[in-house]
């Protein structure tokens, strides 16, 4: 299928339309039942994660959050497409993804309120630490992938990056070392349309961003990032070809932030009512339901029992955050150097010690 | 013992270690089938196969950023930047994910690895190859920074460089790379990162220098003995950790300092120092610490680099007013 899709025709892979019916029968990937209950919940579970943030955000109990709504799909269909044991890299919008791999919400709000304990991800193996650098990530996905390949180990790398992301010269970098190094990463830039106000046309002149993989000498493909079915379909052939040594592959999932960049921008000044309202129709989450309904898997008191649900769930992951005790001052210090130097190491005595005195005089 | 100059002691440092650990690999521009622009690496990709020492593309972002992936999954990459100054492309990936990767992730993760690049100027380069930089890496949290001067601790810090589970910034003087021979001890021995050495003792002022200074200022000893003057000569080794025991010592006993370097004044090195001085060391101080270094300019193309370079005159010069204050 990845061959069948060449990114130089500039056509979009997709399997529903925004009804939620199968208008690509021939590509409908088998999924059991259990699977599409397990993925629209991963998708919903996120979502309600999403708002939730916001208004936590908007109660002053959190820092900034990057949104993640509308773009549910490809998180998910990610997260249940890699092995455990596969590397991650993300860059900061693949909730789904993280939750998939065994990081909890807890651990992601602690991030987003300030505390570094918050990229420990104690239960997710193979995953790096959110970057937010803008698509500098996707080389240590590179160098992961020259470990695994050098190594003989069959892990796959799984990089995310957005469509701004595509204009920095480490996205340029990465894919071609990968390409010559024949590595296995899989590259997927969420082409959400937007790179903070600024809009894909004037980020990039290039038909799509599928099509900049013909330069490197690899695969890539255009597709519909709302769709669940056409994302699992992909990312797994992907990673099923990365994995058996045939090197990187580009995967463009074309979506839209249908929230704010982060919980500090507007999107009112840059875009219309008109331009989300056509893009609200095609909202990962509606079209999956749809397709729920129809095949007798779902319906809308189920639905609003699992939120109920997830609601409750996710206020006690944020509670749980919130209430972990101050940060502690050895945590600045302590993970800097493999053995402290002893110039650090004076820096933080002198630091708890003025913390004692200041603590003399009664003040906090 | 071999006598070695310091490029050969670079190369024996990777040959031991890529002897002695399946995990360390070395690559970078020019660095495979010709040995490197400087023949650092000259014979190791015969002797190791290409899979562990090879010529990358050209881009030194992608070299350095390529570096924390396989260091965070379990490689000791060494990689080349061809000269310090190339090495700015990669800032984003040493600043932003080299040096804080162990921090940003609680420590699962580390980048074990060094980047070597040539500094320094004297040679006749072209623009762009002279600089002196290593106050800038120096003052970057989580970034150690060695500059060896010698054939014998080059080796041995090179060695240590690469088993550091820190990433290490490897500044090597290539003014001296072939100027100086040594005995060099064969096989495997490291000397510790952030241990200055006293190079000669001396009672009337402490010299700190490192790298292709410490000839330098070897020189300007010879005319101060002439004087009467005997100088302490304080060689760093270490950039980042500062080895500030040594350089308080030092300075109680003589009473006075001069610090010679080849980097910018302005915010360098020399900076640093002084301000150790002053705080450690204020009552034993018997004339004002003083900086020889380069003016605060670009480095000179070769016709005009001699305004910018320190000379064994000028450290004469501004040693003999200290002792002299």
């Amino acid at each position: 299928m990845i061959e069948k899709y060449d990114p130089v025709n500039d056509e979009m892979f997709s399997i529903l339309d925004n009804d939620g019916n199968v208008v690509n029968s021939q590509e409908m990937p088998e999924l059991s039942d259990d699977h599409l209950l397990k993925a629209y919940k991963l998708m919903l579970f996120s979502r309600v994660a999403d708002e939730m943030a916001v208004l936590y955000q908007r109660q002053g109990r959190m820092f900034t959050y990057p949104l993640n709504k509308g773009q549910e799909a490809i998180a998910a269909a990610t997260g249940l497409s890699m092995r455990d044991d596969d590397w991650l890299v993300p860059a900061f919008r693949e909730l789904g993804c993280y939750i998939a791999k065994g990081v909890t919400m807890s651990e992601l709000y602690m991030y987003f309120m300030g505390y570094e304990n918050g990229s420990l991800f104690k239960n997710a193996k193979n995953i790096l630490p959110i970057s937010v650098p803008i698509a500098s990530q996707l080389l240590h996905a590179t160098g992961i992938g020259y470990t695994l390949k050098l190594k003989k180990d069959d892990k796959v790398v799984v990089t995310f990056v957005g469509d701004g992301g595509t204009s920095e010269g480490d996205f340029h970098e990465a894919l071609n070392f990968a390409s010559v190094w024949k590595v296995p990463v899989v590259f997927i830039v969420q082409n959400n349309q937007y790179a903070i106000s600024v809009p894909f046309k004037t980020q990039s002149a290039s038909k799509s961003i599928a099509i900049k993989s013909v330069a490197y000498g690899i695969k890539g493909i255009q597709v519909d990032g709302n769709d669940y079915f056409a994302m699992k379909k992909v990312v797994e052939e992907a990673i099923d070809y990365s994995r058996s040594g045939n090197g990187p592959i580009l995967i463009e999932a074309v979506t839209y932030r249908q929230g704010a960049h982060t919980t500090s921008d507007d999107p009112t000044k840059y875009r219309t009512k008109d331009e989300e309202d056509v893009w609200s129709c095609k909202d990962p989450l509606k079209r999956m339901k749809n397709y729920l309904i129809t095949k007798g898997l779902w319906n809308d008191e189920e639905e609003e029992k699992i939120h109920k649900q997830f609601m409750k769930e996710i206020d006690s992951e944020f509670i749980k955050a919130e209430n972990i005790k101050s940060y502690p001052a050895e945590d600045a210090f302590d993970y800097l150097y493999a053995e402290m130097p002893a110039d650090l190491e004076e820096q933080k005595r002198y630091h708890l010690n003025f913390l004692k005195w200041k603590e003399s005089r009664g003040v906090k | 013992m071999k006598v070695l100059n310091i490029l050969q002691s670079v190369t024996e440092a990777l040959d031991v270690m890529l002897e002695k650990d399946q995990n360390v690999i070395v690559y970078g521009e020019d660095v495979g089938v010709e040995g490197g622009v400087f023949r650092a690496t000259e014979g190791l990709q015969k002797k190791f196969g290409v899979e562990r020492v090879f010529d990358s593309p050209l881009a030194e972002s992608a070299i350095v950023g390529t570096a924390v992936g396989m260091a965070v999954s379990g490689l000791r990459p060494v990689v080349e930047m061809q000269f310090s100054g190339f090495a700015y492309p990669a800032f984003n990936q040493i600043i932003s994910h080299a040096s804080r990767m162990r921090n940003r992730s609680r420590g699962r993760f580390e980048t074990p690895m060094v980047i070597r690049m040539p500094y320094g100027g004297g040679i006749n380069a072209l623009e762009h190859h002279s600089e002196s930089m290593e106050a800038t890496w120096a003052h970057i949290p989580g970034l150690k920074v060695v500059i060896p001067s010698t054939p014998y601790d080059t080796k041995g810090l090179l060695i240590s460089a690469i088993e550091s589970n820190d990433t290490v910034i490897f500044m090597e003087p290539k003014r001296i790379y072939r100027a100086i021979k040594q005995e060099v001890k064969e096989g495997y021995y490291t000397i510790p990162i952030g241990k200055a050495k006293v190079v000669t003792p001396g009672k009337d002022v402490t010299i700190i220098a490192y790298g292709a200074m410490i000839r330098e200022v070897q020189k300007a000893m010879v005319l101060l003995a002439k004087d009467g003057i005997n100088a302490e000569l304080i060689d760093l080794r270490t950039i980042y950790p500062l080895d500030k025991e040594t350089i308080v010592n030092s300075i109680k006993k003589t009473g006075r300092v001069v610090f010679v370097s080849e980097g910018p004044t302005s915010f360098g090195v020399g900076a640093e120092i002084m301000a150790v001085a002053n705080e450690e060391a204020f009552l034993h101080l018997e004339a004002p610490p003083k900086r020889v270094s380069g003016y605060d300019i670009i480095v000179p193309l070769p016709k005009g680099e001699h305004h910018y370079m320190q000379s064994p005159e000028k450290i004469y010069y501004e040693v003999k007013k200290t002792v002299e204050y």
